[in-house]
Protein backbone atom coordinates (compact mmCIF):
# COMPACT_ATOMS: atom_id res chain seq x y z
CA UNK A 1 0.00 0.00 0.00
CA UNK A 2 2.98 2.25 1.10
CA UNK A 3 3.92 2.06 -2.40
CA UNK A 4 1.35 3.12 -4.14
CA UNK A 5 0.78 6.57 -1.60
CA UNK A 6 3.26 8.90 -3.12
CA UNK A 7 2.33 7.89 -6.89
CA UNK A 8 -1.54 8.98 -6.01
CA UNK A 9 0.24 12.07 -4.09
CA UNK A 10 2.05 13.23 -7.21
CA UNK A 11 -1.33 12.08 -9.48
CA UNK A 12 -3.64 14.15 -7.02
CA UNK A 13 -0.71 17.33 -7.96
CA UNK A 14 -0.33 17.05 -11.55
CA UNK A 15 -4.00 17.18 -11.97
CA UNK A 16 -4.52 19.84 -9.42
CA UNK A 17 -2.11 21.90 -11.83
CA UNK A 18 -3.78 20.79 -15.35
CA UNK A 19 -7.35 22.36 -13.79
CA UNK A 20 -5.39 25.49 -12.92
CA UNK A 21 -4.07 26.05 -16.41
CA UNK A 22 -7.36 25.56 -17.91
CA UNK A 23 -8.74 27.59 -15.28
CA UNK A 24 -5.91 30.24 -16.32
CA UNK A 25 -7.20 30.29 -19.65
CA UNK A 26 -10.37 30.62 -18.66
CA UNK A 27 -9.41 33.45 -16.68
CA UNK A 28 -8.30 35.15 -19.65
CA UNK A 29 -11.47 35.52 -21.28
CA UNK A 30 -13.03 36.67 -18.12
CA UNK A 31 -10.02 39.24 -17.55
CA UNK A 32 -10.85 40.80 -21.47
CA UNK A 33 -14.54 40.25 -21.32
CA UNK A 34 -14.92 42.71 -17.41
CA UNK A 35 -12.54 45.44 -19.50
CA UNK A 36 -14.73 45.32 -22.21
CA UNK A 37 -17.88 45.72 -20.00
CA UNK A 38 -16.28 49.11 -18.70
CA UNK A 39 -14.77 47.94 -15.42
CA UNK A 40 -11.10 49.38 -15.11
CA UNK A 41 -7.98 47.13 -14.59
CA UNK A 42 -7.85 47.45 -10.59
CA UNK A 43 -11.41 46.68 -10.84
CA UNK A 44 -11.08 43.67 -12.64
CA UNK A 45 -7.98 42.45 -10.83
CA UNK A 46 -9.55 43.35 -7.27
CA UNK A 47 -12.77 41.05 -8.35
CA UNK A 48 -10.18 37.91 -9.11
CA UNK A 49 -8.48 38.23 -6.33
CA UNK A 50 -11.67 39.38 -3.91
CA UNK A 51 -14.65 37.67 -4.72
CA UNK A 52 -12.39 34.46 -7.09
CA UNK A 53 -15.61 32.75 -7.82
CA UNK A 54 -15.62 32.92 -11.70
CA UNK A 55 -19.44 32.61 -12.47
CA UNK A 56 -19.98 35.19 -9.72
CA UNK A 57 -17.64 37.45 -11.31
CA UNK A 58 -19.28 36.75 -15.25
CA UNK A 59 -22.65 37.84 -13.55
CA UNK A 60 -21.44 40.63 -11.72
CA UNK A 61 -19.72 42.47 -14.64
CA UNK A 62 -22.27 41.16 -17.29
CA UNK A 63 -24.81 43.30 -15.56
CA UNK A 64 -22.86 46.19 -14.64
CA UNK A 65 -21.97 46.07 -18.77
CA UNK A 66 -25.87 45.63 -19.02
CA UNK A 67 -26.31 49.09 -17.48
CA UNK A 68 -27.38 47.06 -14.36
CA UNK A 69 -27.36 48.94 -10.80
CA UNK A 70 -24.64 48.04 -8.12
CA UNK A 71 -27.33 46.13 -6.10
CA UNK A 72 -28.19 43.76 -8.82
CA UNK A 73 -24.94 43.07 -9.87
CA UNK A 74 -23.50 42.27 -6.36
CA UNK A 75 -26.95 40.53 -5.77
CA UNK A 76 -26.91 38.53 -8.58
CA UNK A 77 -23.05 37.32 -8.07
CA UNK A 78 -23.80 36.81 -4.41
CA UNK A 79 -26.94 34.25 -5.42
CA UNK A 80 -24.81 32.18 -7.74
CA UNK A 81 -22.16 32.20 -4.96
CA UNK A 82 -24.69 30.45 -2.95
CA UNK A 83 -23.88 27.19 -3.72
CA UNK A 84 -20.29 27.29 -2.64
CA UNK A 85 -22.05 28.13 1.24
CA UNK A 86 -23.02 23.84 0.17
CA UNK A 87 -19.59 23.03 -0.84
CA UNK A 88 -17.87 24.35 2.41
CA UNK A 89 -20.89 22.24 4.59
CA UNK A 90 -19.32 19.27 2.49
CA UNK A 91 -15.60 20.14 3.05
CA UNK A 92 -15.92 21.09 6.79
CA UNK A 93 -15.50 17.30 8.27
CA UNK A 94 -12.84 17.09 5.13
CA UNK A 95 -10.55 19.96 6.14
CA UNK A 96 -10.98 20.53 9.48
CA UNK A 97 -9.83 23.93 9.94
CA UNK A 98 -10.12 26.34 12.81
CA UNK A 99 -8.87 29.91 12.78
CA UNK A 100 -7.00 31.75 10.16
CA UNK A 101 -6.55 28.82 8.22
CA UNK A 102 -10.56 28.42 7.93
CA UNK A 103 -10.48 31.85 7.01
CA UNK A 104 -7.64 31.15 3.98
CA UNK A 105 -9.81 28.04 3.08
CA UNK A 106 -12.92 29.75 2.67
CA UNK A 107 -11.89 32.11 0.16
CA UNK A 108 -10.63 28.37 -2.14
CA UNK A 109 -13.71 27.07 -1.63
CA UNK A 110 -14.74 26.67 -5.51
CA UNK A 111 -16.04 24.18 -7.73
CA UNK A 112 -12.80 23.11 -8.44
CA UNK A 113 -11.25 23.14 -5.24
CA UNK A 114 -14.37 20.96 -4.32
CA UNK A 115 -14.64 18.70 -7.04
CA UNK A 116 -10.97 17.62 -5.74
CA UNK A 117 -11.50 17.20 -2.50
CA UNK A 118 -14.55 15.21 -2.18
CA UNK A 119 -15.10 11.36 -3.01
CA UNK A 120 -11.10 10.86 -1.91
CA UNK A 121 -10.03 7.65 -0.12
CA UNK A 122 -8.48 9.47 2.76
CA UNK A 123 -8.96 12.89 4.61
CA UNK A 124 -5.10 13.64 3.81
CA UNK A 125 -5.61 12.89 0.18
CA UNK A 126 -9.11 14.93 0.22
CA UNK A 127 -6.84 17.69 1.87
CA UNK A 128 -3.93 17.96 -1.13
CA UNK A 129 -6.93 17.66 -3.21
CA UNK A 130 -8.24 21.05 -1.81
CA UNK A 131 -4.92 22.87 -1.14
CA UNK A 132 -3.29 22.20 -4.48
CA UNK A 133 -6.48 22.56 -6.72
CA UNK A 134 -7.48 25.93 -4.76
CA UNK A 135 -3.90 27.12 -5.20
CA UNK A 136 -2.55 26.40 -8.13
CA UNK A 137 -6.70 27.74 -9.51
CA UNK A 138 -6.11 30.75 -7.52
CA UNK A 139 -2.84 31.41 -9.07
CA UNK A 140 -3.27 31.28 -12.34
CA UNK A 141 -7.12 32.33 -12.28
CA UNK A 142 -5.44 35.91 -11.13
CA UNK A 143 -2.63 36.03 -13.81
CA UNK A 144 -5.40 34.85 -16.30
CA UNK A 145 -7.44 37.96 -15.50
CA UNK A 146 -4.31 40.28 -15.72
CA UNK A 147 -3.66 39.19 -19.14
CA UNK A 148 -6.54 39.10 -20.26
CA UNK A 149 -7.27 42.60 -18.81
CA UNK A 150 -4.11 43.96 -20.25
CA UNK A 151 -5.01 42.43 -24.17
CA UNK A 152 -8.16 43.63 -24.09
CA UNK A 153 -7.22 47.03 -22.95
CA UNK A 154 -4.90 47.57 -25.90
CA UNK A 155 -8.08 46.89 -27.98
CA UNK A 156 -10.14 49.97 -29.06
CA UNK A 157 -13.23 48.16 -29.42
CA UNK A 158 -14.33 44.74 -28.06
CA UNK A 159 -17.41 44.23 -30.40
CA UNK A 160 -15.42 43.96 -33.57
CA UNK A 161 -13.27 40.86 -31.57
CA UNK A 162 -17.12 40.03 -30.66
CA UNK A 163 -16.66 39.54 -26.93
CA UNK A 164 -19.99 40.10 -26.05
CA UNK A 165 -20.90 36.93 -27.67
CA UNK A 166 -18.02 35.40 -25.50
CA UNK A 167 -20.39 36.16 -22.03
CA UNK A 168 -23.28 34.13 -23.18
CA UNK A 169 -20.82 31.78 -24.70
CA UNK A 170 -18.77 31.41 -21.08
CA UNK A 171 -22.15 31.27 -19.46
CA UNK A 172 -23.73 28.24 -21.44
CA UNK A 173 -20.52 26.22 -20.94
CA UNK A 174 -20.89 26.19 -17.12
CA UNK A 175 -24.70 25.30 -17.63
CA UNK A 176 -24.67 22.47 -20.07
CA UNK A 177 -23.26 20.03 -17.34
CA UNK A 178 -26.33 20.66 -15.05
CA UNK A 179 -28.89 19.98 -17.69
CA UNK A 180 -28.62 16.08 -17.72
CA UNK A 181 -31.95 15.56 -16.03
CA UNK A 182 -35.68 16.56 -16.62
CA UNK A 183 -36.05 18.69 -13.57
CA UNK A 184 -33.11 21.71 -14.80
CA UNK A 185 -34.62 21.93 -18.08
CA UNK A 186 -38.21 23.12 -16.35
CA UNK A 187 -36.55 25.61 -14.35
CA UNK A 188 -33.72 26.91 -17.32
CA UNK A 189 -36.87 27.26 -19.51
CA UNK A 190 -39.03 29.47 -17.29
CA UNK A 191 -36.20 31.58 -16.09
CA UNK A 192 -35.03 32.16 -19.57
CA UNK A 193 -38.91 33.11 -19.83
CA UNK A 194 -39.17 35.53 -16.99
CA UNK A 195 -36.24 37.38 -17.80
CA UNK A 196 -36.74 38.18 -21.31
CA UNK A 197 -40.20 39.31 -20.56
CA UNK A 198 -39.23 41.20 -17.44
CA UNK A 199 -36.92 43.01 -19.37
CA UNK A 200 -38.77 45.91 -21.18
CA UNK A 201 -40.10 46.21 -17.83
CA UNK A 202 -37.68 46.19 -14.88
CA UNK A 203 -34.64 48.17 -14.25
CA UNK A 204 -31.45 46.06 -15.91
CA UNK A 205 -30.22 42.99 -13.98
CA UNK A 206 -33.33 42.63 -12.14
CA UNK A 207 -35.04 40.41 -14.91
CA UNK A 208 -31.70 37.64 -13.81
CA UNK A 209 -33.26 38.48 -9.74
CA UNK A 210 -36.23 37.42 -10.87
CA UNK A 211 -35.20 34.62 -12.50
CA UNK A 212 -34.09 33.47 -9.29
CA UNK A 213 -37.14 33.97 -7.36
CA UNK A 214 -39.16 31.75 -10.40
CA UNK A 215 -36.64 28.84 -9.39
CA UNK A 216 -37.16 29.08 -5.89
CA UNK A 217 -40.94 29.11 -6.67
CA UNK A 218 -40.59 26.48 -8.85
CA UNK A 219 -39.01 24.20 -6.15
CA UNK A 220 -41.48 25.37 -3.19
CA UNK A 221 -44.58 23.94 -5.28
CA UNK A 222 -42.49 20.99 -5.97
CA UNK A 223 -42.40 21.55 -9.69
CA UNK A 224 -38.72 21.71 -9.91
CA UNK A 225 -37.69 18.42 -8.31
CA UNK A 226 -39.55 16.30 -10.86
CA UNK A 227 -41.23 14.46 -8.57
CA UNK A 228 -37.64 12.91 -7.73
CA UNK A 229 -36.20 12.94 -4.48
CA UNK A 230 -32.51 12.31 -5.00
CA UNK A 231 -30.91 16.14 -6.34
CA UNK A 232 -28.11 16.48 -4.06
CA UNK A 233 -25.23 18.33 -4.08
CA UNK A 234 -22.54 16.36 -5.40
CA UNK A 235 -24.50 16.75 -9.31
CA UNK A 236 -23.24 20.36 -9.05
CA UNK A 237 -19.83 19.23 -7.91
CA UNK A 238 -19.45 16.42 -10.96
CA UNK A 239 -21.27 19.01 -12.83
CA UNK A 240 -18.21 21.71 -12.01
CA UNK A 241 -15.46 19.37 -12.74
CA UNK A 242 -16.37 18.19 -15.83
CA UNK A 243 -16.83 21.74 -17.42
CA UNK A 244 -13.01 22.29 -17.32
CA UNK B 1 -20.35 52.47 -8.05
CA UNK B 2 -18.67 49.95 -9.74
CA UNK B 3 -16.19 49.64 -6.39
CA UNK B 4 -19.74 49.09 -4.44
CA UNK B 5 -20.65 46.42 -6.42
CA UNK B 6 -17.14 44.86 -6.67
CA UNK B 7 -16.66 45.04 -2.41
CA UNK B 8 -20.25 43.88 -1.83
CA UNK B 9 -19.93 40.93 -4.20
CA UNK B 10 -16.75 39.91 -2.65
CA UNK B 11 -17.84 40.26 0.72
CA UNK B 12 -21.06 38.42 0.14
CA UNK B 13 -19.89 35.85 -1.74
CA UNK B 14 -16.38 35.29 0.72
CA UNK B 15 -19.12 35.18 3.59
CA UNK B 16 -21.26 32.28 2.04
CA UNK B 17 -17.90 30.34 1.19
CA UNK B 18 -16.99 30.75 5.28
CA UNK B 19 -20.34 29.82 6.21
CA UNK B 20 -20.21 26.57 4.33
CA UNK B 21 -17.36 25.98 6.67
CA UNK B 22 -18.67 26.69 9.58
CA UNK B 23 -22.04 25.88 10.34
CA UNK B 24 -23.49 22.88 11.46
CA UNK B 25 -23.84 20.18 8.61
CA UNK B 26 -27.29 19.46 9.59
CA UNK B 27 -28.42 22.11 7.34
CA UNK B 28 -27.09 20.29 4.75
CA UNK B 29 -29.81 17.56 5.05
CA UNK B 30 -32.61 19.86 4.65
CA UNK B 31 -33.95 18.87 1.12
CA UNK B 32 -35.62 22.23 0.42
CA UNK B 33 -31.97 23.88 1.14
CA UNK B 34 -30.44 21.56 -1.55
CA UNK B 35 -32.97 21.14 -4.38
CA UNK B 36 -32.77 25.53 -4.10
CA UNK B 37 -29.50 25.33 -4.20
CA UNK B 38 -29.24 23.48 -6.62
CA UNK B 39 -32.19 25.40 -8.94
CA UNK B 40 -30.20 28.36 -7.88
CA UNK B 41 -26.99 28.55 -10.81
CA UNK B 42 -29.42 26.97 -13.75
CA UNK B 43 -31.71 29.35 -12.93
CA UNK B 44 -29.48 32.01 -12.81
CA UNK B 45 -27.20 31.13 -15.89
CA UNK B 46 -30.13 30.98 -18.04
CA UNK B 47 -31.16 33.82 -17.63
CA UNK B 48 -28.15 35.71 -17.46
CA UNK B 49 -27.36 33.47 -21.36
CA UNK B 50 -30.76 35.16 -22.99
CA UNK B 51 -30.08 38.65 -21.43
CA UNK B 52 -26.81 39.18 -22.77
CA UNK B 53 -27.86 37.57 -25.96
CA UNK B 54 -31.14 38.63 -26.98
CA UNK B 55 -31.27 41.93 -25.30
CA UNK B 56 -30.10 45.42 -25.88
CA UNK B 57 -30.67 47.60 -22.83
CA UNK B 58 -34.56 47.39 -22.08
CA UNK B 59 -35.53 46.03 -26.19
CA UNK B 60 -35.45 42.64 -27.03
CA UNK B 61 -33.06 42.23 -30.37
CA UNK B 62 -31.79 39.89 -32.57
CA UNK B 63 -28.32 40.62 -33.67
CA UNK B 64 -24.71 38.74 -34.09
CA UNK B 65 -24.90 37.39 -30.45
CA UNK B 66 -27.50 35.19 -31.67
CA UNK B 67 -25.18 33.06 -34.15
CA UNK B 68 -22.94 33.15 -31.55
CA UNK B 69 -24.52 31.69 -28.79
CA UNK B 70 -25.83 28.63 -31.80
CA UNK B 71 -21.94 28.24 -32.03
CA UNK B 72 -21.50 27.99 -28.76
CA UNK B 73 -25.04 25.30 -28.15
CA UNK B 74 -23.25 23.22 -30.89
CA UNK B 75 -19.58 23.08 -29.55
CA UNK B 76 -21.19 22.01 -26.43
CA UNK B 77 -23.34 19.61 -27.39
CA UNK B 78 -19.89 18.37 -28.78
CA UNK B 79 -18.14 18.55 -25.70
CA UNK B 80 -15.68 21.27 -26.84
CA UNK B 81 -13.24 22.27 -24.13
CA UNK B 82 -14.41 25.72 -22.45
CA UNK B 83 -11.80 28.08 -24.88
CA UNK B 84 -13.39 26.65 -28.02
CA UNK B 85 -16.63 27.10 -26.96
CA UNK B 86 -16.39 30.92 -25.77
CA UNK B 87 -13.94 31.31 -28.43
CA UNK B 88 -16.20 29.83 -31.06
CA UNK B 89 -18.78 32.38 -30.11
CA UNK B 90 -16.76 35.13 -30.23
CA UNK B 91 -15.24 34.61 -33.60
CA UNK B 92 -18.80 34.04 -34.86
CA UNK B 93 -20.13 37.33 -33.42
CA UNK B 94 -17.23 38.84 -35.12
CA UNK B 95 -17.43 37.68 -38.41
CA UNK B 96 -21.14 38.45 -39.12
CA UNK B 97 -20.27 41.92 -37.65
CA UNK B 98 -17.23 42.03 -40.55
CA UNK B 99 -19.44 40.20 -43.35
CA UNK B 100 -22.60 42.31 -42.81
Amino acid sequence: MNTEIQPDRRSIVRDAVGIGVATGAYGLSFGAISVASGLSMLQTCALSLLLFSGGSQFALVGVLGAGGSAVAAAGTAVLLGSRNALYGLRLAPLLRVRGLKRATAAQLVIDESTAMAVGRDSPRAARLGFWSTGLSVFVLWNLGTLLGGLGAQSLSNPEVLGLDAAVPAAFLALLAPRMRARQPWVVALAAAAVALVAVPFVPAGVPVLLAAATAALLVLRGRGDGGRNDSDSTDSTDAAVEAK
Amino acid sequence: MIWAAVLAGSIGCYLLKLAGLSVPPRILENKLVQRIAAALPVALLSALIVIQTFTSGHRLTLDARAAGLAVAVVAVALRAPFLVVVGGAAVTAALIRLIF
